[in-house]
């Protein structure tokens, strides 16, 4: 398959950076937050989530020639400003973690996209299969910082 | 004049009265008394988890004995060594009297009126200042229903905190949660009734032998006569019951999920899937099927250490069984993965149609008496009557039932879940702890960051309780409590059979029933309905109990049909009681239909490695309408696993003898002196390793602390060591000995019960001599060490050669 002058490179690189930095936020927030252990023993496991779906675009990136791409860290710093202490800070580093994650999820919607353009049925299940663990990392933040908000925007420590 | 039909030391379960699948379970009246009573009174047993019916003999307004009622379906008059003996309890000297309130640094007497107006003041002035989020309360599995009721109306309606949950977190929340999410409501599927009649008997980390005495006794009864259950037990020691099994499945710890899949992939192998059933009233079992296929016998004899064809012969009997019944306890609920491996425990019984049929069912154990009222009324992390925090009309329905506003009741998000609380008072954003019936400073893990919490100065610490406990001693103000036999009440066992229990006695000096402590809280605090009239309209057990009736009207647990006339015919009657099942139920889903539904449902589940909650959104997108729910999960090693720095694993769990942290059976001498220590059991070949013989001490160790144990070798695995978590330093404040101070602050995603089943540690021989510091030196050494067990006495063994042998022909260890 000639794959000049399609951009499916662009995104992996989009989706590879968006990866790493969603694993180096997860590492960095567990760790800072070891005093919640279900954050801490949480974090950790989707990082491992996120660090497999680096694995498995590995081949892809072989096919498609990935375009790395600065955005992410870019990103990263406009996105997620953690870690930071006390019961909002954990808050507020959920609320970054949730927004990394939904960046993550949104590459892999558009790469699923064009995996179905591309009949590519191994990129459309490397997509499928990593957005439903994205989707489960989102899901994670948004319990744990329903759960945490009133506390922590209500009641002083 | 003493009667005592039965040695129940020495002789756990009793004479054998055996019966075949086609007879019924014989009675036998056990009794123990050490004078004759003039009367005896209406009672059930509290002392573990069955809830059997007795009888309490009172003379000159004292208890004198028990005596097993042989009506009741739970017990058919038996008593275990716990029941037979543990009431001696109530007639301690050291029974707390009188309220206490800490002046200067120390707890003095005061009066009821000074301690409850200190708790209504800082109830009010934090409220005020900080909202009812600041205020907390952690509850018991030991209270009545009534009492639990009332508690949780107050936390909901009255103040409006969600923060309110019991040590049943630490006990029996995950058999709530394993049944949740298969079957859409907590509510055993079962009977105690499907053990007389059962082919076979699966015990998942469950030692039912040590911990139901007399649900033990049944079971042998059954081995004892014709056509005997086979037994399959899984469980990493070589407990009582494992003795008796056909087959023993001795998984390391942490891996149940492994070892369960295993088992199922066996059953499918076998083609002995009911897919009719499967087909008419389960979703998702071909994600199952597929999630275990890869669980061979050679896969999970690497990642459980349990031999391919063991695994193979257990297979075997739970493919070809025509009827099963399973029971679930701590070594499942208190251990890595949870919930996940309860509920591949209701996998099995859905994949092989066995559920809700004679001889068919699944008991998730409760640990505590009254575990089950305290997940009925809300008192414990759930909403009353089973109702769903995530479905606004449930809501509804306890705004309407209790006349306040919709707002009033806290359901944002779960009530929130004990260690939380344990949490938002370490962070200090909980400035008011309610502590009910239960000794956290013994029984949470890592007791050393509990006692820091305890000792926090911006945390008033309020403790009720019969006794001066390592907790009580913590508080800033704390209440006697009229326990068992001194108050009335209802409880449900874990078959959901309903009993009542009396008072027989009067509670000592000023002590008050919990219910009577609420309520006075709720008039002092003055909390009103909408229309301005008191909130808690009830007065007394029974005037409860009938408010309550009207709180479970349409839900699973329907007590409407129950009264307490009914209840002291003494039979214990199981719920639903309504008037379409006005003698109760014996067994739930005998039609195949489970309270899924999403407008019924008491959850719309949870993710098992996450915890994230399913929206109400995607499952009425999937409404399973009746229809159970197969969850299948993968295995996940556990957090902490053994290293070069703390080679060993750690697991705990209890005796025969003693309940909780022995604040009741520490005090009733033949317990006591059966089992009258901690130990630490660990394999030959470990001690050998370690050069330590038979009684050394030795020294454990974990990343959270250390205690220092008698050794006791033999009947356990290389590489695991048990400590009994039992003890703590009350009557023995020497040495630092609770098993809590090596276990790890971490938790099940979606129970959120804590990890207390295992742990990384290492041991070494300890030398007590070699250990005393020189002389000069030893007065510190000892103010040191009663400092770290937070104890005012002035006892000291630490230099004692003789200790206490244990005063029973049984393993200590069984």
């Amino acid at each position: 398959m000639n794959t000049r002058g399609m951009h499916v490179g662009n995104y992996l690189g989009l989706v590879h950076g968006s990866e790493t930095r969603l694993v180096d936020a997860l590492t960095k927030v567990s760790e800072h937050h070891g005093d919640e252990p279900d954050v801490f023993q949480t974090c950790q496991l989707l990082a491992r989530w996120s660090r497999g779906h680096i694995e498995q675009l590995a081949p892809l990136v072989e096919k498609y020639r990935e375009q790395r791409n600065p955005e992410p860290d870019a990103l990263e710093k406009a996105l997620f400003h953690g870690p930071r202490s006390g019961g909002l800070g954990l808050v507020r580093d959920l609320h970054d973690l949730w927004l990394l994650a939904n960046e993550v999820q949104l590459c892999w919607t558009v790469l699923e996209q064009a995996a179905q353009a591309l009949r590519d049925e191994e990129l459309e299940g490397v997509c499928q299969n990593c957005a439903r663990e994205t989707k489960r990392q989102v899901k994670f933040f948004l319990t744990r910082i329903k759960q945490a908000a009133p506390q922590a925007l209500v009641v002083a420590e | 004049m003493a009667t005592e039909t039965r040695d129940s030391i020495n002789d756990i379960w009793g004479a054998r009265t055996p019966h075949g699948p086609d007879t019924p379970w014989p009675e036998r009246v056990d009794e123990h008394t050490t004078d004759t009573p003039e009367r005896w009174v209406r009672g059930t047993c509290v002392l573990c988890s069955n809830g059997c019916g007795l009888d309490i003999g009172v003379r000159d307004g004292r208890i004198v004995g028990v005596r097993g009622l042989a009506s009741d379906v739970t017990n058919k008059g038996r008593l275990g060594p716990k029941g037979l003996h543990g009431w001696q309890a109530n007639n301690s000297e050291d029974r707390l009297r009188t309220p206490l309130i800490r002046r200067d640094g120390r707890l003095q007497e005061a009066s009821w009126d000074e301690a409850m107006d200190l708790i209504v003041r800082r109830s009010r002035e934090i409220v005020e200042r900080h909202t009812s989020g600041a205020m907390g309360f952690y509850t018991s599995g030991q209270l009545f229903l009534e009492e639990y009721y009332t508690l949780a109306v107050i936390g909901k309606a009255g103040l409006g905190t969600p923060h309110m949950d019991g040590n049943t977190r630490l006990c029996t929340a995950t058999a709530a949660a394993a049944l949740k999410e298969s079957f859409g409501s907590d509510g055993q599927p079962g009977a105690y009734e499907d053990l007389d009649v059962t082919d076979t008997i699966l015990h998942v980390g469950h030692n039912i032998a040590s911990q139901q005495t007399v649900l033990w006794a049944r079971i042998l009864d059954r081995l004892a006569g014709p056509n005997p259950p086979k037994l399959v037990v899984i469980d990493p020691r070589r407990t009582f019951t494992a003795e008796k099994a056909t087959v023993h499945l001795a998984p390391r710890v942490g891996t149940n999920v492994a070892l369960l899949n295993g088992l199922i992939r066996l059953v499918i192998e076998a083609g002995a899937v009911d897919h009719a059933f499967l087909d008419a009233h389960t979703l998702g079992y071909d994600e199952l099927r597929r999630t275990v296929e890869t669980y061979t016998p050679e896969r999970v004899e690497t990642l459980t250490g349990v031999p391919a064809n063991e695994l193979r012969r257990a297979g075997e009997i739970l493919a070809t069984t025509r009827t099963l019944v399973s029971t679930v306890l701590q070594g499942v609920y208190q251990s890595m993965q949870a919930t996940a491996a309860a509920v591949q425990v209701n996998n099995l019984h859905l994949v092989r149609g066995l559920i809700g049929k004679p001889g068919s069912g699944i008991l998730q154990m409760n640990g505590q008496p009254t575990a089950q009222n305290t997940r009925e009324t809300g008192a414990d992390g759930d909403l009353p009557g089973f109702r769903n925090w995530d479905n606004p009309e449930h809501i509804r329905q306890l705004a309407r039932l209790w006349n306040v506003p919709f707002d009033k009741i806290p359901h944002w998000s779960p009530p929130t879940h004990a260690m939380q609380i344990w949490r938002y008072c370490e962070t200090g954003s909980i400035k008011f702890l309610w502590i009910q019936a239960t000794n956290p400073a013994v029984s949470l893990p890592d007791l050393g960051r509990v006692r820091r919490i305890l000792q926090k100065e911006d945390l008033f610490v309020v403790v009720q309780d019969a006794f001066m406990t390592e907790t009580a001693r913590y508080a800033d103000v704390v209440l006697p409590a009229a326990i068992w036999g001194e108050k009335t009440g209802t409880f449900t066992n874990v078959s959901r059979t309903v009993h009542i229990s009396c008072q027989a006695v009067e509670p000592p000096g000023e002590a008050r029933s919990d219910l009577d402590i609420f309520l006075d809280y709720a008039r002092r605090m003055d909390f009103r309905d909408q229309d301005g009239q008191p909130l808690i309209k009830w007065h007394d057990p029974e005037s409860t109990f009938e408010a309550w009736k009207a709180c479970t009207r349409g839900r699973p647990c329907d007590y409407t049909g129950l009264t307490y006339e009914k209840l002291l015919a003494g039979s214990g009657i199981p719920w639903p009681v309504n008037d379409e099942h006005p003698d109760g139920t014996l067994r739930l889903y005998t039609d195949g239909v489970f309270p899924t539904s999403a407008e019924y449902a008491e959850t719309y589940g949870q993710d098992f490695d996450t915890g994230a909650s399913v929206t109400p959104e995607e499952y009425r997108a999937n409404d399973p309408r009746g229809r159970a729910l197969i969850k299948p999960a993968e295995h996940q090693e556990p957090h902490e696993v053994p290293d070069d720095e703390y080679p060993l694993w750690l697991t705990t769990g209890r005796q025969v003898y003693h309940f909780h942290t022995r604040t009741k059976t520490g005090r009733a001498r033949a317990l006591a002196e059966a089992a009258p220590d901690a130990f630490v059991q660990l394999s030959e070949e470990d001690a050998a390793r370690h050069g330590i013989a038979q009684d050394d001490w030795v020294l454990v160790e974990s990343r959270r602390g250390a205690i220092i144990e008698r050794a006791l070798i033999g009947n356990v695995e290389p590489g695991l060591v048990f400590v009994p978590w039992h003890y703590g330093s009350w009557d023995d404040p020497s040495r630092p000995r609770a098993a809590n101070e090596l276990t790890l602050t971490e938790w099940d995603p979606v129970s959120k019960q804590p990890h207390f089943k295992y742990a990384a540690v290492r041991i070494s021989r300890y030398d007590a001599r070699a250990a005393l510091p020189p002389k000069g030196l030893l007065g510190r050494a000892v103010d040191a060490a009663r400092s770290l067990v937070g104890s005012q006495d002035e006892q000291s063994t630490t230099e004692r050669s003789e200790f206490p042998r244990p005063k029973t022909t049984q393993r200590v260890d069984g």
